[in-house]
């Protein structure tokens, strides 16, 4: 059995960290980090992700791609979590220095793979440009079942990224191919960084579209803890699809200022918000 | 070598001994996979298919699905090879590539057919002036040009393994086949075809045989034409530009692609940090092509032997003048 409170406590910390990362290198994005930090958490601690972070190349593993790259922090902060990093690595995050062979940062603005000269171990791909995760995604699939491999790979694509032409490419073929060991999931937070998705190019309904490219679609409210489980068990036992998770979030989800407004899309805290963020995580959230 | 005349030499299209020689690696490595973006029967892809039907994915008509997938396949380990016409390979997914491909490193082959104006009928819509332009200013990115099938399957042999990207550029029509079986090919050198002290022609793909013809026939007006087979683009062999600059005091650069960031600017670049020397480059000029029978069009845009004749004694008259 999963320790919901126990899940929700790691998650309280990651949030800390994210807005740490990005008040500390005074840039990043914080908002779409904080409504993706719920499902990451259960992904890799609630018992979903199978890894080894003290053998990042072991290949049976699952595979997790940030397709929704600029939400760096909080996939940084989960590997430091399980320890593929070291907590004060976080440090240099969007910094020139850091813990690459060659003295610059492994904690790149946008995630770079674990191959990359500068990349972070435990990151699946270089990601960041949208679009771009959900093919990575595939050929990661394909290859697994190729080798006759086990192993699942899961995505996370932002909403805003849905808008992206590529992403309708992948979604075609990941249905033809009927690619039962993937999983996506849309962190739906309604918010891109000029405004309000429905407002700008509207991507729904997205659960029929899904449908109609032979997906299995789960939607959840993407901070309730049961539902995310229950989404992931549903996603590892369906076969014969890919299984498309739509998680309905808050952008800046545990910040009240910072929630449900498109504005911290990528800007970082003064001193004072990030006071005033810090003792909002500290006291357990909103 | 001697300059010979090419019109009595065999020909083959360099797709052709693509398909054959991607059956030839896939038989040795079982990791290999191939891509496709349908067009597997005119990139010859379909000949890996027919033999490993498991191993080869035609993604249909996404170009950039075909480099993300091709980057995720090669992010678990596997030696991946990705083909379309030049224009859709290199143009429409380029950003991906970037990212990916270049960015990571990734063990990808990205071979194109269909580069150049030799497409012809297909018109300026099909006719890709500028991949390797565009493949040269990615870091990490290698860019070959064959001249032939010879050198093709060569080149495949060796960057198969090779764990870089890789983008080999190829035409549509069959070339004259003009390097001997032994030649090798080795990455980052050019190869003298042929010898000469007034003139030096550094030259990719099908125009290196239009070299060795111009060469042939300028020898009857006594104009000694040294011929050079500049494959590897990127990298590119400085030493032998170096060289062959020095020693002839003229050089023409002579390639099926625009003028604008091809070989001519590579070896313009070598040039101008290294030894200054009287450049002409021969090749489509900053325009688009047009439909035709392929060597028509080539006929048309001065991609002949009488147009590279032309540059050659263009840098000639220049050098005289210096």
């Amino acid at each position: 059995m999963r320790d919901i409170q126990q899940l929700k406590e790691i998650a309280r910390q990651l949030r800390i960290d994210i807005v740490t990362m990005v008040y500390n290198a005074q840039s990043g994005h914080p908002g779409g980090s904080l409504s993706a930090i719920d499902i990451l958490t259960v992904l890799y601690f609630g018992g979903f992700l199978r890894y080894d972070p003290t053998n990042p190349w072991w290949e049976d593993r699952d595979r997790f791609i940030l397709s929704k790259g600029h939400a760096s922090p909080a996939l940084y902060s989960v590997l430091a979590k399980v320890g593929y990093i070291p907590h004060e690595e976080l440090n240099t995050y969007r910094k020139t220095k850091g813990y690459a062979s060659d003295g610059y940062s492994r904690l790149q603005g946008h995630p770079a793979w674990q191959g990359n000269r500068h990349g972070t171990p435990g990151a699946e791909a270089s990601t960041g440009s949208l679009g771009q995760g959900l093919s990575i995604a595939i050929g990661q699939a394909l290859s697994g079942k190729l080798a006759n491999k086990n192993y699942r790979v899961y995505v996370m694509l932002g909403d805003g990224e849905v808008q992206e032409g590529m992403v309708w490419e992948a979604a075609m073929f990941a249905g033809h191919h009927k690619l039962d060991n993937l999983c996506a999931i849309v962190d739906n937070n309604n918010l891109q960084i000029d405004g309000d998705i429905r407002q700008i190019v509207n991507i729904h309904p997205l659960p029929d579209k899904y449908r109609a490219f032979g997906w299995h679609v789960i939607e959840i409210d993407g901070h309730d803890y049961n539902q995310i489980i229950n989404a992931f068990e549903e996603a590892t036992n369906t076969k014969g699809k890919p299984t498309m998770i739509i998680a309905h979030t808050v952008k800046g989800k545990g910040v009240s200022f910072m929630e449900n407004n498109f504005k911290w899309h990528g800007v970082a805290p003064n001193k004072e918000q990030y006071e005033k963020a810090i003792l909002e995580l500290s006291a357990g959230g909103v | 070598m001697m300059a010979v005349d090419i019109k009595s030499l065999p020909k083959k299209a360099l797709r052709d001994t693509y398909g054959e020689v991607l059956v030839e690696l896939g038989k040795i490595d079982p990791d290999m996979v191939v891509l496709d973006a349908d067009l597997s029967e005119s990139t010859r892809t379909h000949k890996f298919h027919e033999a490993f039907p498991d191993r080869f994915f035609n993604v249909g008509i996404a170009e950039q699905n075909l480099i993300g997938i091709a980057a995720g396949l090669a992010y678990t380990g596997r030696t991946v090879y990705a083909s379309s016409f030049a224009i859709f390979l290199s143009g429409r997914p380029w950003e991906i590539i970037r990212q990916q491909i270049a960015y990571n490193k990734l063990n990808v082959k990205l071979v194109a057919s269909h580069g150049g104006v030799s497409v012809g009928q297909d018109g300026a819509s099909h006719q890709m002036n500028e991949d390797i332009s565009l493949m040269r200013a990615l870091p990490n990115m290698n860019v070959i040009v064959p001249a032939d099938s010879v050198e093709m399957e060569k080149v495949l042999k060796k960057i198969h393994w090779i764990k870089e990207p890789f983008y080999v550029r190829m035409s549509r029509e069959k070339f004259p086949i003009i390097l001997p079986a032994d030649y090798e090919f080795e990455l980052g050198k050019g190869y003298v075809l042929k010898e000469g002290n007034d003139v030096s022609v550094i030259a990719c793909g099908v125009m290196v045989s239009m070299a060795l013809q111009a060469a042939y026939e300028l020898e009857e007006e006594g104009i000694d034409v040294e011929v050079i087979n500049m494959s590897s683009i990127k990298p590119i062999d400085r030493e032998l530009i170096v060289k062959t600059a020095q020693k002839t005091k003229a050089v023409v650069t002579s390639e099926e692609h625009s003028i604008i960031g091809g070989l001519g600017s590579a070896v313009a670049e070598v040039l101008s940090e290294e030894c200054p020397t009287i450049l002409v480059r021969h090749g489509v000029e900053d325009r688009f092509g047009i439909s035709g029978p392929a060597w028509e069009v080539m006929e048309e845009l001065g991609l002949s032997v009488e147009g590279l004749k032309k540059k050659i004694k263009q840098a000639l008259d220049k050098k005289s003048k210096c």
